[in-house]
């Protein structure tokens, strides 16, 4: 199962749509199917792997990553990686902008959403807080792994002090 | 970077790219899981197999709930009208395609779906040591977890599939009974 695969036609952009409801409940279980500790928490230690469901993620990055920015002219700069995540890849993926970008210049981004789609549904406030971070590793790989196709390499990680409110926290690793 | 997209209660549509490759990460993420061990590998189709259908069961029971408040469509009186409904409301609404029904067995209980472009294996080729996965299970299990939410135990199975070099796609759906209001739900 390559994503890309040479063999099958590409559909035209946009010329079929599926429901935004279908992502949102596939999401839901596939946090329920993956979201364990690390299966191989041996290699590499534990504290540095990431989840399985950020590598899902870090894979559908990758795919969107390639096949979003068709129409853009090339990125000049790290910001403007930054604007298209905010953008383009959040409006592909949850039909909304990115509310806030921040960032001190020295490679360290913050993207805010104040009302993050896959957790409107849980609350508004407080309750369920110690579930959220299920609900954004998935995001966090799908941030990364754009980045990567894009040619940075980052550590990203999610943050969530009121639901459903959460900042993602982009660092770009300079090599 | 603050406009927001407000579409109040109206569907949110998005290419389904996003829905394909995420399921095509899930099946590739699946399948390195259990790549470790040979002994295991063997079982994969099976594991796969018993994996997804009641993760789409599941997706099932809550999509028929968004289906029935966004549709309209009223209780279905026969298994034609059901399967009329899922081709032609449900697959255009969910997935934007509209499989064609054929195959009515005589008795009117079964019948075919035939999807010729299933969005979920775009991008997809089976890789041959796992020829006989069912790639889009999923989809089964959604059927029936929907369907069974309003009374209709049914089976639903693929019998063809493009990936495995059929002409078409084909989902096998089978009614088997009604299932009776005063039941507790999930009873069998």
């Amino acid at each position: 199962m390559r994503a890309g695969g040479a063999r099958w036609s590409l559909p035209a952009r946009g010329s079929r749509m599926a429901d935004a409801v279908l992502f949102e409940f596939l999401h839901t279980e596939m946090v329920a199917e993956l979201w364990t500790p690390d299966p191989d928490p041996g290699s590499g230690g534990p504290e540095m792997s990431p989840s399985v469901l950020e590598s899902v993620g870090f894979r559908v990055g990758q795919a969107l990553g390639e096949r979003l920015p068709r129409d853009i002219p090339a990125f000049r700069e790290e910001l403007d990686v930054l604007k298209f995540l905010c953008k383009d890849l959040w409006v592909a993926v949850f039909q909304k902008q990115m509310d806030g970008l921040r960032t001190n210049h020295q490679g360290t981004y913050v993207l805010q959403d104040n009302s993050f789609p896959l957790l409107v549904p849980m609350a508004s406030g407080l309750q369920y807080l110690e579930e959220a971070p299920k609900f954004l590793a998935f995001t966090c790989g799908l941030l990364c792994g754009a980045l990567h196709t894009l040619g940075f390499q980052s550590l990203v990680t999610a943050s969530v002090a009121a639901l459903p409110a959460c900042k993602f926290q982009v660092v770009i690793q300079k090599s | 970077m603050s406009r927001q997209a407000n579409r109040g209660t109206e569907s949110k549509k998005m290419s389904s790219e996003l829905f394909t490759l995420t399921y095509g990460a899930l099946v590739t993420q699946l399948c390195k899981d259990y790549e470790n061990d040979e002994d295991v590998n063997k079982q994969l189709d099976k594991i796969l197999f018993s994996n997804f259908l009641p993760r789409g069961y599941n997706i099932g029971v809550r999509l028929i709930e968004d289906f029935l408040a966004r549709s309209n469509v009223g209780r279905c009186h026969d298994f034609r009208e059901t399967a009329d409904v899922i081709a032609k409301v449900a697959f255009k609404m969910y997935l934007g395609i509209t499989p064609s029904i054929t195959n009515w067995s005589p008795a009117g209980d079964e019948f075919s779906l035939i999807l010729e472009n299933n969005p979920l294996v775009d991008f997809v080729e089976l890789p041959d040591n796992h020829s006989s996965l069912i790639y889009s299970n999923l989809l089964c299990g959604v059927l029936r977890g929907a369907l069974e939410m309003v009374q209709m135990a049914v089976e639903a199975k693929f019998v063809q599939d493009t990936l495995k070099g059929d002409g078409v796609t084909e989902i096998r759906m089978r009614f088997i009974r009604r299932i009776e209001d005063n039941l507790p739900a999930g009873e069998e």
